[in-house]
C-alpha cells in the first residue's frame, strides 16, 4: 500500500516524517539524528543543506542513498521506497580519497568495476568506458590528465577526478558532502562553476552538504537550513536567482541578501542553542 | 661527493672502520684467539672450512626458506580474516598478541618431542617467529580503509568482497612487503637458535660444535654467514617492495 507515492508522485527525493536514531539503544532513550524530516526534491533539482556542524547532515546524505535506514517514516526516491543502497547515485566527499596506485582514468573508471549492468560487461567495453571517462575528466578540465596518478594532481584537480568519479555511472543524483570545504577561495569558486556547468548538461539532481553560505546560494535551487540536536530542517528557502549564473552574480546585492537571511537563521540558532546550553 | 652518494657508502664505511679497529684492538693487546678472534683469523677460518659452513649454510637457508614460505602463506590468510572482520579481529588478536610473547625457542624442546631432532623443529620455529609481523601488517592495511570511500563503493551495491580486492588488499601491499623484510630476518633467528639444539647440520649446530670445541674463528664465521643471508634476503625483499608498490612512496618524495 505505502509503496507508491500518492499526493506527491511528481517529487523525485521524498522524504516522509523520517527519524533516525543510530542504535536500538538510542531510539529507546528518544535521542535521535535526525527528526520529522519531510521533504520533496524535484527531478533534476539542486538542493543544498546548510547548518552548524554535527547537524546530521551526513546522516541526511546516508539515508537518501539507503546506507542507513530510518527508524520512523519512509523515504522514496525515483517513484521506489529505498531499502538498500541506491545505484542511481554518485557521492563524493570533503577527502577526495583518490586510490594512489590507479592513475586518475583508472579511478574514475571504478565505480564501474562495481555497480551493475556495466560490472559484467567492463571487460568487453573497456575501450568505451575509457573514452566515457577521457570525455567526463576533459568536462572537468582535466583532459590529457588521464594517465597521471593522485599525487600528481593538486587538491582541486583530485577532487575534479572525485566528482568525475561520482558521476562515471551517470547517476541521477549526485550527493556531495563539503566537497570543496578543503581546498582555498580560488579553486573552490572554479569547482562552482564545473559543478554548475556539470550539472546544467546532465540534469541530474544534486544534494549538496556544505558549511558555505555562499556555495549554497550560488548552486543550489532550494537551500534547507538545518538545526542541530536533533537535526531537523528549520527553514526552506527558494534561490529564485535566475541561470545560468555568473560568479558576478555573488557581488549583488540580491544575492548578498538572501545570504545574510540565511546567516540570520544560522545565527539565531546558535543563539538559543547556546542559551539552552547554559540553562541545562 | 654529494649527499646522496654519501649516505649509500656510510655502512660500508663503518663496516670497514669497525673491522680495522676490532683487528688493531686484537693485535695490540695479543688478545687470544681462543676468547676473541681477530677479524683476520676468522677470515683464515673460514676459507679454511668454507665447504664445511657452505654445507651448513645451505641447508640453514633452505630451512629459513621453507618456514618463511609457511609464514607468508598462513600470515596473509591469517592478516586477511583478521583484517576483514571485526569479530575475528575481537577474537583473536588478544590471543595472537599472547602467543607473540611467547619466546619461540620455547617452542623448540616441543617440536623436537613432536618432530624429532632435523628439519621439523627448525622449519616449524622460523615459520612461528615471522608469521606475525606478515599477519599484522595486512590485517592493519585492510582494517585502515576510509569510511568515506567505503561509503562510496557501497552505494554501488559493492559487497564486502569487493572493497577488500579492489581497495583492501592492494592498500595493504606497502605494508606486506615492508613486514616481509622484518620477517625474513626473524626467520634465520628462528632456524639458527632451533638448529643450536635440535639439529646436526645447518649454522645452528656448526655454532654450537664450534664453540663446543673452542674453534672461536668458526663460531665466528658461523654468525658471519647468517648475517650475511639474513642482509641479502633484507635487501632482496626490499628491492621488491620499491619496485611493486613505487605509489606508496611517490607522494612523499615527490617526482
Amino acid at each position: 500500500m505505502s509503496d507508491t507515492p500518492a499526493a506527491t508522485d511528481t517529487a523525485f527525493v521524498d522524504f516522509r516524517k523520517v527519524w533516525l536514531a543510530y542504535n536500538d539503544d538510542l531510539h529507546a532513550k528518544g535521542i535521535f539524528a535526525v527528526e520529522d524530516i519531510n521533504l520533496q526534491v524535484q527531478q533534476g533539482e539542486f538542493i543544498a543543506i546548510v547548518g552548524p556542524s554535527g547537524c546530521g547532515k551526513s546522516t541526511f546524505m546516508k539515508l537518501t542513498t539507503g546506507l542507513k535506514r530510518p527508524s520512523k517514516g519512509q523515504i522514496f526516491v525515483d517513484g521506489k521506497q529505498v531499502d538498500g543502497p541506491l545505484k542511481i547515485s554518485g557521492m563524493a566527499f570533503q577527502a577526495p580519497s583518490l586510490l594512489p596506485w590507479r592513475t586518475t582514468l583508472d579511478n574514475v573508471l571504478l565505480p564501474l568495476e562495481i555497480v551493475e549492468p556495466h560490472r559484467s560487461q567492463f571487460k568487453a567495453k573497456r575501450k568505451e568506458y575509457e573514452a566515457r571517462a577521457s570525455a567526463l575528466l576533459a568536462s572537468v578540465g582535466l583532459g590529457g590528465m588521464e594517465q597521471k596518478f593522485p599525487w600528481q594532481l593538486s587538491g582541486g584537480m583530485q577532487q575534479r577526478a572525485s566528482i568525475c568519479r561520482a558521476l562515471i555511472h551517470e547517476p541521477k543524483m549526485l550527493l556531495l558532502d563539503e566537497p570543496f570545504g578543503a581546498l582555498d577561495a580560488f579553486t573552490r569558486e572554479e569547482l562552482w562553476c564545473t559543478l554548475r556547468d556539470l550539472q546544467a548538461a546532465q540534469k541530474f539532481n544534486v544534494i549538496l552538504v556544505t558549511h558555505d553560505l555562499r556555495e549554497s546560494v550560488f548552486l543550489a535551487d532550494t537551500v534547507y537550513v538545518m538545526s542541530k540536536g536533533p537535526g531537523r530542517f528549520v527553514v526552506k528557502r527558494h534561490i529564485d536567482l535566475p541561470r545560468p549564473r555568473d560568479l558576478e552574480i555573488t557581488y549583488t546585492p540580491e544575492f548578498t541578501d538572501i545570504v545574510h537571511e540565511l546567516r540570520g537563521h544560522i545565527g539565531a540558532m546558535r543563539k538559543t542553542g547556546a542559551s539552552a546550553a547554559i540553562n541545562q | 661527493m654529494n649527499r646522496k652518494q654519501q649516505e649509500a657508502w656510510a655502512p660500508w664505511v663503518l663496516m670497514a672502520a669497525t673491522i680495522i679497529l676490532w683487528q688493531i684492538i686484537c693485535s695490540a693487546f695479543n688478545v687470544s684467539e681462543f676468547i676473541f678472534p681477530s677479524p683476520m683469523r676468522i677470515l683464515e677460518q673460514t676459507i679454511e672450512h668454507s665447504s664445511t659452513i657452505a654445507g651448513h649454510a645451505w641447508r640453514t637457508f633452505w630451512v629459513t626458506m621453507v618456514g618463511f614460505a609457511i609464514a607468508i602463506v598462513v600470515g596473509v590468510l591469517l592478516g586477511f580474516l583478521i583484517g576483514s572482520s571485526r569479530l575475528a579481529y575481537a577474537a583473536m588478536y588478544p590471543l595472537m598478541t599472547a602467543f607473540n610473547a611467547l619466546p619461540k625457542a620455547a617452542f623448540v624442546p616441543i617440536l623436537v618431542v613432536w618432530f624429532g631432532i632435523g628439519v621439523g623443529p627448525a622449519v616449524l620455529t622460523a615459520f612461528l617467529i615471522s608469521f606475525f609481523p606478515i599477519m599484522v601488517n595486512i590485517a592493519t592495511g585492510l582494517a585502515t580503509l576510509e569510511p568515506e570511500l567505503e561509503d562510496v563503493l557501497r552505494v554501488l551495491g559493492a559487497k564486502r568482497w569487493d572493497v577488500l580486492t579492489k581497495v583492501g588488499l592492494p592498500r595493504s601491499m606497502p605494508y606486506f612487503y615492508g613486514s616481509l623484510k622484518v620477517a625474513i630476518t626473524l626467520a634465520f633467528v628462528g632456524t639458527t637458535v632451533s638448529e643450536m639444539t635440535a639439529s646436526d647440520q645447518g649454522i645452528g649446530y656448526l655454532l654450537i660444535s664450534a664453540g663446543s670445541s673452542m674453534q672461536m674463528g668458526l663460531a665466528f664465521s658461523g654468525l658471519l654467514v647468517v648475517g650475511v643471508m639474513a642482509m641479502l634476503m633484507y635487501e632482496l625483499f626490499s628491492y621488491v617492495e620499491k619496485h611493486t608498490t613505487a605509489w606508496a612512496h611517490w607522494g612523499s618524495q615527490g617526482e
